[in-house]
């Protein structure tokens, strides 16, 4: 059973993520996976794009645009992410 | 629910500019007089922000021509190219333009922005993917998503990171993804409309070539401004062989309205009736296209207009640099003067407006890393005397805003 379906490779990936968005998280909210990345930290489609950016870098991968519209919580970014890695 | 209260929050902040003057987004003209000059709010006004390169919008051939089709042949089309058929005037025209461009193929759209809606989606579909210039014109963002492709945004005028990313796609190719069979497109700019800065085309076109992608070059601010015969950027840089695709516009430096796609590829005529912004809009009216043949002409005959447009480049640039003001970027007929925020970018763009000097104002979400700017287009019909009058507003305005920020205003 690989790391994704049993969930235990995704807390470091989980807390690498909150670390890229403390620099959105202006008002100081505590992270979870269920965080609204608009309605709770502000991130709109324009700051998106560069947080996409940064985690592109970080785990030298693409994140087609055209799934960005999907990302509604910090857990769709971490699928993603774990996605795109499996894809490169 | 309101179906436009989706737009509350952008109409606050609208409301808030207006408050501090004139409407930076909607500004009306009374009149305009001349490629430099029109009457806004009942007063002459310069006008440093029209993207006039060559300040052909009142050139006696040019008005000639129009005139011309206009009475021969009437005020419009009616209809598209695929139903109603097209005019001589269009086909002279993508053909003046072809010989002009060195290009084999030509396809002329009603408007710059369809020109880029059309070539994008009409070369890439879906299982194909972009990879685009993350500071690209919103037409082509436009033309990305309506084409269906896979899009990937890489830093812009970065040619390693295009690269990196291009290196990605190939190996997921090369491992059977069924994401990654299709063909790839790169695009980017000539030059970027909100800062002036170039492309390192050069640079791209050897990262492009190396991966086997295919390249299209948006040169709307470009053409007829960069090169030696003013073909753009990629005349400039001595690469125009290994562009495949190149985009522009006739409302900036052809001073009249519409777009244009070229390639020597061979079946780029297959947009004709494969691309849907092509298809399924009426064609420009006569009169815009034979003004539009008229200033290519122009361009051809007078290669003296782009050395004074970039001898007023250098003027403006120079002068503002001088008097301490930051330029977002190296000399080129956009000057980008940069300010520290939102607010004091509204009132310098009034102050100017109220001493006779029209410039864009760009705000973020409009500009890129969320910058503040006073956007100057400079012309070919500017005189150097203008030129000097523009730097020394500038000076004034600064000047009389900090003695009102001290006095507390």
């Amino acid at each position: 059973m690989s790391d994704s379906q049993t969930g235990s490779g995704e807390q470091p990936i989980y807390e690498q993520v909150y670390e890229l968005l403390q620099h959105y998280n202006r008002e100081g909210r505590e992270l979870r996976p269920e965080t609204d990345l608009n309605a709770e930290l502000n991130i709109d489609s324009v700051a998106a794009m560069d947080l996409i950016m940064e985690i592109e870098d970080k785990y030298d991968i693409d994140i087609p645009i055209n799934l960005v519209a999907d990302l509604r919580t910090v857990q769709d970014l971490v699928t993603t992410v774990r996605k795109q890695q499996g894809a490169a | 629910m309101d179906i436009l209260a989706k737009y509350d929050s952008l109409a606050e902040r609208r409301e808030i500019m207006l408050q501090a003057g004139d409407n930076p987004f909607g500004l009306r003209m009374e009149k305009v007089l001349s490629p430099t000059d029109a009457l806004v709010n009942g007063k002459r006004t310069l006008l440093v922000g029209t993207n006039n390169y060559l300040g052909l919008t009142f050139d006696p051939d040019c008005i000639a021509a129009g005139i011309k089709a206009l009475q021969e042949q009437g005020t419009g089309t009616t209809g598209s190219r695929i139903a109603n058929g097209s005019y001589a005037l269009h086909e002279e025209l993508e053909e003046a333009l072809g010989r002009y461009l060195k290009r084999d193929h030509t396809i002329v759209w009603p408007t710059g922005y369809q020109a880029n809606l059309g070539v994008i989606a009409g070369l890439a579909g879906p299982g194909d993917t972009i990879l685009l210039d993350a500071d690209s014109h919103s037409s082509i963002y436009d033309g990305c998503r309506l084409s269906g492709a896979t899009l990937i945004r890489f830093r812009h005028n970065d040619p390693e990171d295009l690269d990196k990313r291009l290196a990605r796609l190939r190996r997921q190719k090369e491992a059977g993804s069924p994401d990654a069979q299709g063909a790839v497109l790169v695009i980017v700019e000539g030059i970027y409309s909100m800062l002036g800065d170039i492309a390192p085309l050069e640079a791209f076109v050897e990262v492009k070539d190396r991966h086997g992608a295919f390249l299209l070059v948006d040169e709307a601010h470009s053409l007829g401004v960069m090169g030696e015969t003013g073909r753009g950027v990629a005349e400039a840089q001595g690469v125009e062989a290994q562009v495949d695709f190149i985009a522009g516009t006739f409302s900036k430096s052809l001073g009249a309205i519409g777009g244009f796609g070229a390639s020597n590829h061979p079946h780029f005529e297959r947009l004709r009736y494969c691309s849907r912004p092509y298809m399924f809009t009426a064609s420009a009216s006569p009169a815009s296209i034979a003004t539009v043949t008229a200033a290519v002409k122009r361009i051809e005959e007078e290669p003296g207009l782009i050395r004074k447009l970039w001898q007023n480049a250098e003027a403006l640039h120079g002068g503002l640099s001088e008097k301490g003001f930051e330029i977002a970027s190296p000399v080129s007929p956009v000057v980008a003067v940069r300010l520290p925020d939102e607010k004091t970018a509204v009132a310098f763009w009034n102050a100017l407006l109220q001493a006779g000097i029209y410039v864009n104002l760009a705000v973020p979400p409009g500009t890129p890393n969320n910058i503040c700017l006073m956007r100057c287009s400079v012309s070919a019909a500017h005189t150097l005397e203008q030129i000097e009058r523009v730097v020394q507003t500038f000076v004034d305005v600064r000047e009389a805003l900090k003695a009102g920020a001290a006095a507390g205003n």
